[in-house]
């Protein structure tokens, strides 16, 4: 059976995780507003600087990121380019939105416009890399990553030509949207919040912050090799109850039981109307599985869990999980061999996906 | 080569029609939907020839059935018309009776809202259920709401390609069996944001766009929305349909030249028909009719056309529709995927509007006027921002 392959990665996010430091190892940051940015990367090493100044912040973490796994996976050219983002190009929306409303649809530049598009990203990495393979960009709002991967994964399972195949998500931060979204509680709205005690903040709304993170995908296991990709997907709509029942069949398509579970990531964001989606696994079918959460350390966006991603597939290869992704004090029990990802979006655009150790 | 994914249902909204049959009777008879905007508010209305819909956001909420205080975009209630009829010429009368997948395509989402409210989100508690509507998976959410349809939905958004990239996908998932059924187009409206950007680009005609003359100056904007029914060949057995027509091959490439501008040998344009001729196991000869992408721009036409000339050594009979709708964005592939198959359905090749002259780089003439030609294949191109170019082919059904 053809199998998929996690080759190479990385993520630029609230944390140092693009660091040359393990972040495994590291004290991770601690915020007290409920908005914070992402910790940069170092962008010069692939952005020449005279780009670099018109680029909006989701261009350079994505650019960035797309040649940091790439770099990783010691590929040049992949096979297809697939990104993922949930609210596309903000910064430059806001602005050239901003722009018409305010000169009354006068006085315009184009520059804005052309990276207010959502596949910018996607379209730029093409033409840094002069790779004219297969591009899509998906802007299903929190499972848009999913989305990709699960494009990835077929053309990893079913297109006899695609090896290698660069996938990722990427959402900036832009300040009137944050505003805005603080304003309709989307956003936590007191001004002060302790990111790392985010679960004990029993108010409506969530973090917010931005990143990028990106995956080669391949045919071939190798000794770069992070994890399996074993499987992904993605449902509109879904009661708590009908959660537990994709999950069941999920895991069945996948030929595993709950118990074969060793670690399960959930995208708790300490949103006191939508967290109980998390809560009910966390107290029910996964109650004895070591649950962990990162939302509180990542901030939340739309394509935070790519993150989750990128932190399961390092926790397979590293065969380590650091206490400050821990939900509960449950003693791990190793080798992990299996890790499932559950994440959603104020009861919407839910998502599975499921790595395995190689 | 691929296997081929049959198609079982089409809807379209566009300026030339609310159905299906409106659209064919337009296009028979050479009525294009392009008007002064007055919908739309913009101090533009009057400057720039435009394919809008005839038909307010209340009215379109009430062929609906969509209570008026729900929080809709303009791009969701086209959607939800389109779709509506796509589903219904299936046959389908239970969605969920096959594992049925929603894919769409948009490029502005809610813009139109967003710009409307924009200011009055600062003060007005009202319009804050407007503010989430923007993101581009909103209006995707509301038209799988409205079909019933809670599994796997998504939204694809690469600029003018979208909706070729939607057909794609759900074509890819059936023939991967994660899907039985595929509800797959795109949906966008005009808004103040597109007409303007499109407006700074400079690409935008004062007059009445016309795709591959020498003297062409632009592309009009349009407003649609269009699905297609995609159908696995198990289902189809199990539902004894009689396919509308079959999806045969596609491809997508990176033109990797510019963000905007396409590039002068039509590379992207080139690779993306190439593999859609490759996965269909077809040799150019084969193609009958090609529906261009033909936005009536000086570059994009210039691009298509050398990509055409060097692909095919006798360049099939070709037309750009747009002359008709106006450049429909992200529906723009779906629209005239729907196109594609009425061609196929009824031997018919639509006419290029508005061609006076050749281009001088290239001896190549579109086709004016109506005329009956034996269809087996149609291949239409989308190409986008961000160098995006698809190519599908669509072949009869028998």
């Amino acid at each position: 059976m053809k199998k998929s392959y996690l080759n190479g990665m990385s993520c630029i996010s609230a944390q140092p995780t693009a660091a040359e430091e393990d972040f495994f190892q590291i004290e991770p940051i601690s915020y007290h507003t409920p908005v914070f940015k992402a910790h940069n990367a170092d962008y010069k090493k692939y952005i020449k600087p005279v780009a670099m100044r018109r680029m909006s912040q989701s261009v350079k973490m994505g650019v960035s990121a797309a040649f940091m796994a790439l770099e990783e996976a010691a590929i040049k050219k992949p096979d297809a380019i697939l990104t993922g983002t949930g609210r596309g190009c903000r910064q430059d929306s806001e602005i050239f939105l901003e722009t018409i409303l305010e000169n009354n649809e006068e006085f315009l530049t184009p520059i804005k416009f052309i990276q207010s598009t959502h596949n910018t990203v996607g379209g730029r990495i093409a033409l840094e890399l002069d790779c004219s393979a297969y591009n899509f960009t998906y802007v299903q709002d929190a499972v848009s990553f999913e989305s990709a991967l699960m494009d990835a994964h077929l053309c990893i399972l079913n297109d006899p030509e695609m090896n290698q195949v660069l996938v990722g998500g990427i959402d900036e931060l832009a300040k009137n949207s944050v505003e805005l979204h603080k304003q309709d509680g989307y956003i936590k709205q007191e001004t002060e919040v302790h990111n790392l005690d985010l679960l004990d903040h029993k108010t409506n709304g969530t973090l917010a912050s931005e990143g990028a993170a990106f995956f080669v995908l391949s045919k071939e296991k190798n000794e770069k090799t992070y994890a399996e990709l074993v499987d992904a997907e993605i449902y509109n709509q879904a009661s708590q109850k009908e959660m537990e029942q994709h999950i069941d069949r999920f895991l069945k398509n996948n030929n595993l039981s709950l118990e074969e579970i060793d670690v399960v990531i959930l995208g708790n964001n300490g949103d006191l109307e939508f967290d109980f989606y998390y809560e009910n696994l966390q107290n029910g079918i996964f109650k004895h599985t070591e649950q962990l959460y990162y939302k509180h350390l990542m901030g939340d966006h739309h394509t935070v869990s790519s993150v989750g991603v990128w932190l399961a597939a390092k926790i397979l290869k590293q065969q380590l999980i650091p206490n400050f992704l821990k939900l509960t004090t449950k003693k791990t029990k190793k080798p992990f061999k299996n890790t499932l990802l559950y994440n959603q979006n104020r009861g919407r655009n839910h998502s599975l996906v499921l790595l395995s150790a190689c | 080569m691929i296997k081929r994914v049959a198609i079982t249902g089409m809807g379209i909204i566009s300026s030339i029609g609310s159905s299906v049959e409106e659209n064919f009777n337009s296009l028979i008879t050479k009525k294009h939907g392009i008007s002064c905007l007055e919908i739309l508010e913009t101090r533009h209305q009057k400057t720039f020839p435009s394919g809008e819909i005839k038909i307010s956001n209340d009215e379109l909420a009430s062929q609906l059935n969509w209570p008026k205080d729900k929080v809709f975009t303009r791009s969701a209630l086209l959607g939800g018309i389109a779709a509506k009829e796509a589903i219904q010429s299936a046959g389908i009368s239970d969605i969920s009776d096959a594992k049925t997948g929603f894919i769409s395509a948009t490029t502005i989402g809610g813009m139109d809202m967003t710009e409307k409210y924009y200011q009055s989100f600062w003060k007005n508690d009202l319009s804050h259920a407007y503010i989430e509507a923007q993101h581009a998976g909103y209006s995707t959410d509301k038209i799988a709401e409205f079909l019933g349809i809670n599994g796997f939905v998504t939204t694809i958004s690469t600029a003018c390609s979208s909706a070729a990239n939607a057909i794609i996908l759900g074509a890819r998932m059936i023939q991967a069996g994660k899907l039985d059924r595929a509800i797959v187009g795109g949906a966008d409206c005009l808004s103040k944001f597109t007409l303007n950007g499109f407006n700074t680009l400079m690409i935008l005609s004062d007059e009445h766009c016309r795709p591959f003359d020498k003297n062409r100056k632009g592309l009009n904007l349009g407003e649609a929305a269009a699905y297609l029914v995609l159908e696995s060949d198990d289902l189809v057995k199990q539902k004894n349909k009689k396919p509308l027509a079959y999806l045969s091959g596609f491809g997508n490439a990176n033109d990797a030249f510019h963000q905007t501008a396409s590039s002068s040998t039509g590379k992207g344009a080139f690779l993306a028909m190439e593999k859609a001729l490759e996965t269909a196991n077809f040799e150019p000869e084969q193609i009958d009719y090609i529906n261009a992408h033909g936005t009536a721009t000086p570059n994009n036409d210039l691009s298509e056309s050398v990509a055409v000339k060097r692909l095919f050594g006798k360049i099939p009979i070709f037309s750009s529709t747009k002359a008709f709708t106006g450049h429909t964005l992200a529906a723009a592939a779906s629209v005239e995927a729907v196109y594609s198959i009425l061609a196929l359905q009824n031997n018919l090749v639509f006419p290029n509007l508005n061609f006076g002259n050749k281009m001088e780089e290239l001896n190549m003439v579109p086709q004016t006027e109506l005329i009956e030609k034996e269809l087996k294949t149609v291949l239409s191109n989308s190409f986008g921002f961000g160098g995006n170019c698809s190519s599908l082919i669509f072949s009869k059904s028998n």
